[in-house]
């Protein structure tokens, strides 16, 4: 079973991400591509089991939103570390759409971004490198303060001095 | 100047220690060279020709002696005892080991000093007008917005991977010393119709391949907005940006392809989302301009016994220096006196540790302790009381840091060229060191007046070449080194770009074509009109005749 980093915490993963060419399962937590869901979206409502969409920088997030309260998480694809587009795509879900479920980065996701992914409000994880995830726990904590207001400090920094 | 607290501290210390594990993790192999290359840009780490070279953030300029006694003592233990300032205001050592840098950016950050964002596809130094605070025409001194789009840029979780670089330049009057039409983001502050003072907001400014003045997305934004509406426009610029092509991922084709109009409604939307989220407390300001205060002026500067103006009249050497180097201040008996980087011969922008401590030690005798980087890559004190200049002036020039020519035609805009970087396809040093030496004389400079040459070694354009009065740019003919020419180009506030005045030159012509040009401007100009003026008025092609005249 696949390991993560959720919630600063290495877990198994309960989540399938389903090829758009597999069959359903009868059960479980399924995520599938934007593509699918946007066919397939009255039919996966009906799953028993949770739903998450996949997505990346180049799938507008816009399309979505209106389906956000029947989704437990949103994956978020860095095909390249450097691809910084779901970094807003983070922050709009839980800024502006109130997204309270699970945001996850898959793809090229390095230990190095990880402390600005969380600020983002991504916070679930699917290292590149599996067997790093012990060392990727710290940093978390790489800094201990933020000159702005991000997801998990709300408040810029000069409220706090 | 901005005094770090314990919150600013422990941020860059905990950016050194980041850092330095970065840096193990990539020497053990555990990180790629692809994995570790936007993690040190991001520290101001290149890898270049001969070694890797460290861009040392000077957050708008501003220096203290301490910080500058600092770099002098990097510089040598750590590099070849000398620095070079950048037109961003930063400063660069090109000599540093790799493993080295771990423990310089310790020693920058004792001083309060970093190397954060200096490179990178991120929110990079913020710079500012030199004269801030001083400048009699000042609408409002831009160094604490300078200061609070720092801290706003620094370690923003959303945009540290951009499309591209990404400047922002602020300035408090409509003298354009920061070049803030050719930036990602220019912001002067400027006062609307009821008296309030605001910023107007360009965008889309840039140099490089593809030059481009920046266009105005906002005529007045309230200043309590300011970091909500910046948060905007990089928002729009990170989700639309290209990331397909390099060369098209600067926001300024992000707004040709989209148009301005366009981009200023997405921009509008998302602002009117995080307006009131970001809106900025007037404690805050408040807190931030505290530090950028006047200094102790003694208002009696220009009544205290001095010899002042017969040394004017005994000595022609100072008198020069006096006429180029310094300019007006705001405060009567006070002057501003700028340390020419520009001797003949000399690299632009590059100053040792010698000269170095110098320098903080003038600052700390006469200039309550600061000194300040410039765009055109010099140095300035602001804050010179008129009766201490010649004092100043003797010490000055006991270094070699007193060539009289300041925005003269060998106060030349120089990078580093085939000398230092991999990307260059000529060089630029020798040949801003030849024109220097052939253009030594102060009586003849100040004749020519206010000539701005800026020479890149390739069309990435780092010494801003298409925005000169004289640009000149190294390109590559088949192994051999040419240069293109451009006239009339301007960064200040009548931003424009240079025309082109015919095919590429060889390299051993350029002196020659320098003098031609030059001629050209003493037959034709009028009266007092500077050498800008007369190409504005007489385009180029006269220029284009006399340079090309024997192929005919």
């Amino acid at each position: 079973m696949r390991k993560i980093i959720k919630d600063r915490q290495i877990v198994t993963d309960d989540w399938q991400h389903l090829e758009d060419e597999t069959v359903l399962p009868a059960t479980g937590n399924i995520t599938v591509s934007i593509t699918r869901w946007q066919k397939q979206h009255d039919r996966l409502r009906l799953h028993e089991g949770s739903l998450g969409v996949r997505l990346s920088g180049n799938d507008p997030l816009e399309d979505i939103v209106a389906d956000l309260p029947f989704l437990q998480l949103v994956v978020l694809q860095f095909p390249v570390f450097t691809d910084g587009r779901c970094y807003s795509y983070a922050r709009l879900l839980r800024e502006r759409y109130h997204f309270a479920g699970e945001i996850r980065a898959q793809g090229d996701v390095l230990q190095d971004q990880l402390f600005y992914m969380s600020q983002c409000g991504i916070n679930s994880f699917e290292l590149a490198a599996t067997e790093r995830l012990t060392e990727a726990l710290a940093a978390f904590d790489v800094f201990s303060e933020s000159y702005q207001a991000t997801v998990l400090r709300p408040d810029p920094l000069y409220r706090r001095r | 100047m901005y005094q770090y607290d314990a919150y600013d501290q422990a941020m860059i210390d905990q950016r050194v220690a980041q850092f330095r594990d970065q840096t193990n993790r990539f020497l053990a192999g555990e990180l790629t060279e692809d994995q570790f290359r936007p993690l040190r840009l991001m520290n101001g780490l290149y890898i270049q020709t001969h070694a890797p070279m460290l861009r040392v953030a000077v957050p708008y300029g501003m220096l203290s002696s301490r910080q500058v006694r600092k770099i002098a003592e990097l510089a040598r233990r750590y590099d070849k005892g000398y620095v070079h300032f950048t037109t961003r205001q930063n400063l660069q050592m090109n000599w540093p080991k790799l493993e080295d840098v771990p423990d310089i950016l310790a020693e920058l950050a004792s001083v309060q000093m970093h190397a954060i964002q200096s490179s990178g596809n991120c929110v990079r130094n913020t710079t500012s007008d030199h004269l801030a605070g001083v400048n009699i025409n000042e609408v409002e001194d831009p160094r604490p917005w300078a200061e609070i789009i720092r801290q706003w840029s620094t370690f923003h979780p959303e945009f540290a991977y951009l499309p591209r670089k990404f400047k922002i330049a602020v300035i408090g009057s409509s003298e354009d010393r920061a070049a803030t039409k050719l930036h990602d983001i220019g912001l002067q502050l400027v006062k609307n119709q009821q008296g309030e003072v605001g910023f107007e907001v360009l965008v889309g400014g840039g140099l490089g391949r593809t030059p481009v003045i920046g266009e105005q997305i906002r005529p007045f934004l309230e200043k309590q907005d300011l970091l909500s509406y910046l948060d905007a426009i990089l928002r729009v610029y990170n989700r639309f940006g290209r990331r397909d092509n390099k060369y098209k991922a600067r926001i300024k084709i992000t707004v040709r392809e989209h148009g301005i109009d366009h981009i200023r409604q997405l921009v509008e939307d998302e602002w009117a989302d995080n307006r009131d989220r970001l809106r900025l407390d007037n404690q805050e300001i408040e807190r931030v301009k505290q530090f950028f205060t006047q200094p102790d002026y003694q208002l009696d500067a220009t009544d205290s016994d001095s010899d002042y103006d017969i040394l004017l009249q005994q000595d022609k050497a100072f008198a020069l220096w006096v006429r180029q180097n310094t300019a007006d201040h705001k405060v009567p008996g006070y002057r501003v006196a700028y340390i020419s980087l520009k001797r003949p011969g000399q690299a632009p922008g590059d100053i040792t540790s010698e000269q170095l401590e110098v320098v903080a030690e003038l600052a700390d005798e006469f200039n309550f302790g600061e000194v300040r980087s410039t765009h055109t890559q010099n140095l300035v004190y602001t804050d010179v009381k008129q009766t201490d200049l010649y004092a100043l002036w003797l010490r000055l020039h006991a270094e070699d840091l007193a060539t009289p020519n300041i925005n003269t035609l060998t106060d030349i805009i120089c990078c580093p060229g085939l000398d230092y970087c991999s990307l260059a396809n000529a060089s630029s040093i020798a040949l801003s060191k030849d024109i220097s030496q052939q253009y030594d004389e102060p009586n003849d400079l100040h004749e020519l007046g206010d000539i701005k040459i800026k020479l890149s070694g390739c069309m990435n354009g780092c010494a801003h070449q298409s925005v000169g009065h004289i640009g000149i740019l190294g390109v590559d003919k088949k192994g051999e080194e040419w240069y293109q020419f451009t006239l009339g180009g301007s960064s200040e506030a009548d931003a424009r770009l240079g025309e082109r005045l015919g095919r590429a030159i060889p390299k051993e012509k350029v002196l020659t074509t320098v003098s031609q040009l030059l001629d050209v401007y003493r037959d034709l100009r009028q009266e007092e009109e500077s050498f800008l003026a007369t190409v504005h008025r007489i385009g180029v092609e006269p220029f284009k005749e006399r340079v090309y005249a024997e192929d005919h």
